[in-house]
């Protein structure tokens, strides 16, 4: 039986921080900065990590399809927000897994996506594995890699059976080739000469892999119309294509200019977007480079025109706000210490028994429909909040993170304290009844108006700085194609 | 339907801390300013008193919680003494309980107060609070400006009003509290402003403006209550007897149930309603005086209006802006400058309005004595937020 992957889908954040406005901050101390001042790079909301990005990309992956039969979840990342809590554990409460699913961090190298969807591709005897890598870099103020980097995360359901791209083989080399690290306890990345990586590293180890798998394979190099491969520099993917026998059009975009390189999520983040664009018999290859080397090869089927993300690469790409003020990439990101004021100073700390208790109603979003009377409600409740029905012990579940919703009533807040004000909220009422006054996000204040379509999305509500715990709700974001922001 | 308290029991004495930023004063300074009024007023001793209710809102801010902290301030003789809690409502919430405990018989002559100490935080506005283990995990990350401002856009939605008539009615609004309050030795805020500068005010929260917003004060207020008998008996004359008092409480339709638009106060409108079958009130409009209402953002005092059944739906910002409710108007509302400028100590906030209509029907409210003795006057006391909230109505007039 065949394997491979089944869906597909990405997730880029609405903020791109143009490149000029970072050199232009930076550019008196690190002069080189001025010569790569071009495009833009995808920058998170203060409420997004790679936890709440994994869920934005498996929703864009998933769709409407049932999730009842997913095995596993995969998750790679290298900046997992928890050392020590399953942070896969969280993508699937939020993703209303079932409770028997497997779940596994992958994590510690820019290679941890293609890992894991190689990994996972072994397990589809067990059933659809959904793979999902998400990363949000930590970088210091006016290194390189600032520029280079940008927020995302990519999703891939794989198994067995009609897939849209069935795998054709893949290869791996581990080998010890410290391009950079960050060591426990250390907040950023310690990288060595790029000269040394370019020829040492990519040019040996993945040079190798790639000849490996195009052996075993027995692909004809030119006929692979797309090799997903991140590099941030210059020429080096261009070059091993050439070296291994591919056409110069097989290179596909790295988004360096429209996105920036999203860490261990970036080969599946490319993978997609070349999905996207691929046809019936095209032959697509994705590399992740880190400590060594996996390449992965893919045919596209019939099916592959069956499919599309939600959104996906090409739709996220397009969902762009940009974002100049290059303060508030810095205070978002912690690298800077703001005067947040003393209402910010509120104990945080979480019942994590009240957060276990209400896991389906505060991660799920699971809220109630009472069996009587037919009303939507949330949270759910023992009597049903109809005064027209009050029904006892009537609640089913009814899950709230697909429902369109509308403003019924809004206010954007310069008093409250948050990471980006104003802040702004206000009451959403779905259409299928039921109503939360709830935070919004990704928002320009200009955008509110009463029975304005809103989304809703899994973020952070609270870091807690004295425990370092993260708690995450849903809020309500302008619907996708209603924003001035494109999409 | 029951009897009701109407004329049951009568005021035998109030009082009233000034308010503001009392730097110099604790908690138990502003009960003992208070309480030394209301006593003198009434006429008796201190052990007189049966029992006595203490309100407070956020009680972790100064006197901690119980109802040991008025016991201590005051030397109560070992009386029961009970402290309630109701959001801002909290003073209303007080005076009911010393109303009924004599309307029942268990006590000849009781004491309310209302005190709240919040001018320690060390930042302006209301203290920042946990909301709870659960709530603080899913609410909306909202302020009070912030849930009160709502009401503005559903407002507008539902009447079709623009920003610019609303925003004028709103500052319509606090101009003329404003403007009573530099009549009122005792407020907070006793500054004329004027239209435009409320207009040109930082936002606070979209709509509301700085002016828009009440201050946040120090303060306490009290009353003494007994009946009507004990009151003439005492050689009290011209009684002021409680006419209705008047409670309604949220159930989480607004907040979850699509029936609520946003627009109003489903609590305002039932317990007004209630509070006028318990007064005999057929016609508020016309039958009452003199309205202190909970003025904490001008867009709740504009919505309020409509609420109580004195402004036609749709039409208060016609009344407001036509003076209706100004001083000098047919039915003064906040004469004594309201939340808005007397200030909101919140357990005091529910007594300091009933004390100002007490003020009133006595002829003692001095420079801003209406020229005509009130003689029935309501007032309406909310906690809480436009989507979950308590509204307290009390009624009171002449015997």
């Amino acid at each position: 039986m065949t394997r491979g992957i089944l869906a597909y889908g990405g997730y880029i954040p609405l903020r791109r921080l143009s490149r000029a406005s970072i050199a232009q901050a930076n550019g008196w101390f690190n002069s080189a900065l001025k010569s790569r001042a071009k495009g833009e790079r995808a920058l998170a909301n203060w409420d997004e990590d790679s936890v709440t990005m994994a869920v934005a990309a498996a929703r864009d992956c998933l769709g409407e399809r049932s999730r009842d039969d997913i095995a596993a979840l995969h998750f790679a990342s290298t900046s997992f927000p928890f050392l020590d809590r399953l942070n896969a554990g969280i993508v699937a409460g939020a993703l209303n897994l079932k409770s028997d699913v497997a779940a596994h961090d992958h994590a510690a190298t820019q290679r941890a996506g293609t890992s894991a969807l190689a990994l996972a591709l072994e397990a589809t005897h067990a059933g659809p594995q959904l793979v999902i890598a998400a990363d949000k870099r930590q970088t210091k103020a006016a290194g390189t890699l600032e520029m280079d980097v940008g927020d995302g995360a990519a999703a891939l359901l794989v198994g067995s059976g009609d897939c849209l791209a069935e795998l054709v083989g893949k290869a791996t080399r581990t080998v010890d080739f410290v391009d950079h690290f960050r060591a426990d306890g250390f907040a950023y990345d310690y990288p060595w000469e790029e000269r040394w990586i370019r020829d040492e590293g990519y040019q040996k180890i993945v040079a190798e892999t790639l000849a490996a798998l195009l052996k075993e394979t027995g692909i004809t190099p030119a006929d692979v119309s797309a090799f997903c491969m991140p590099c941030t520099l210059p020429r080096v993917v261009a070059s091993l294509a050439k070296k291994a026998g591919l056409r110069g059009e097989a290179v596909h975009d790295n988004m360096n200019a429209s996105c920036g390189e999203t860490g261990a999520a970036h080969p599946l983040l490319m993978l997609g977007h070349a999905l996207e664009n691929a046809k019936r018999g095209d032959f697509i290859l994705v590399a992740g480079f880190g400590q060594g080397c996996d390449v992965l090869a893919f045919r596209a089927t019939e099916r592959i025109a069956d499919f599309a993300p939600k959104l996906g690469v090409k739709g996220h790409l397009a969902r762009r706000r940009e974002e100049k003020n290059y303060q508030r990439f810095l205070s978002f990101n912690e690298l800077v210490t703001m005067e947040r004021g003393m209402r910010s100073e509120v104990d945080k700390a979480t019942a994590l028994s009240a957060l276990y208790r209400k896991r389906d109603m505060l991660t799920g979003f699971v809220g109630g429909r009472c069996s009587v009377c037919g009303t939507v409600q949330f949270p759910k409740s023992n009597i049903c909040v109809n005064p027209n029905c009050n029904a006892s012990h009537t609640q089913e579940d009814q899950p709230f993170a697909d429902l369109p919703g509308k403003i019924m009533s809004y206010t954007a807040d310069e008093l409250t304290y948050t990471p980006d004000p104003p802040a702004c909220y206000g009451m959403i009422q779905f259409e299928v009844g039921g109503r939360i006054m709830m935070d919004f996000t990704d928002i320009d204040p200009r955008e509110l108006e009463v029975g304005r379509d809103m989304d809703m999305v899994f973020r952070v509500k609270d870091r807690d700085p004295q425990r370092g715990f993260i708690r995450y709700f849903w809020k309500a974001a302008p619907a996708t194609g209603t924003s001035d922001s494109g999409g | 339907m029951a009897s009701g308290i109407r004329d049951k029991v009568a005021i035998l004495g109030m009082g009233c801390s000034k308010f503001g930023e009392r730097w110099d004063r604790e908690a138990d300074d502003l009960m003992v300013e208070a309480f030394e009024e209301a006593i003198t007023d009434a006429g008796i001793e201190k052990n007189q008193i049966e029992a006595a209710w203490l309100a407070t809102a956020i009680e972790e801010q100064h006197v901690g919680k119980s109802g040991v902290p008025l016991a201590m301030a005051l030397r109560l003789p070992l009386i029961p003494v009970t402290r309630v809690e109701n959001y801002c409502a909290s003073g209303t919430e007080a005076f009911r309980g010393a109303v009924y405990a004599v309307a029942s018989g268990a006590a000849d002559i009781a004491l309310a107060l209302g005190v709240e100490k919040l001018k320690d935080t060390g930042y302006g506005g209301l203290p920042q609070r946990s909301r709870g283990n659960l709530n603080t995990m899913w609410w909306a990350n909202f302020s009070a400006p912030g849930s009160f401002a709502q009401l503005a856009a559903a407002y507008r939605a539902k009447h079709g009003a623009s920003r610019d008539d609303l925003k004028r009615a709103m500052a319509h609004i606090s101009v003329k509290s404003h403007d009573n309050a530099t009549r009122n030795s005792k407020a907070h805020l006793r500054n004329a402003i004027t239209v435009d500068q409320v207009l040109g005010a930082p936002v606070v929260a979209e709509p509301l403006g700085l002016f828009d917003c009440c201050g946040v004060s120090d303060g306490s207020a009290c009353a003494i209550v007994t009946t009507p008998e004990i009151a003439r008996s005492l050689g009290k004359r011209d009684l002021i007897t409680v006419k209705a008092l008047q409670l309604s409480v949220s159930n989480g339709v607004e907040a979850q149930h699509n029936s609520w638009d946003g627009s109003y106060f489903a609590t305002t409108r039932v317990a007004s309603k209630r509070a006028y079958q318990e007064a005999g009130v057929k016609d508020p409009r016309a039958e009452i005086d003199l309205i202190e209402v909970h003025d904490c953002f001008s867009v709740t005092e504009l919505v309020t209006m409509e609420d109580l059944h004195i402004s036609a739906e749709g039409r208060a910002i016609n009344d407001v802006l036509d003076g209706f409710y100004d001083a000098d108007g047919t039915m003064p509302c906040q004469i004594d400058g309201g939340l808005k400028c007397f200030g909101h100590p919140i357990g005091a906030s529910g007594l300091r309005m009933i004390y100002e209509l007490y003020l009133q029907m006595q002829g003692r409210a001095g420079p801003r004595q209406r020229a005509k003795e009130p003689t029935l006057g309501l007032t309406h006391n909310l906690g809480g937020f436009p989507h979950q909230n308590v509204c307290s109505i009390s009624i009171i007039g002449r015997a």
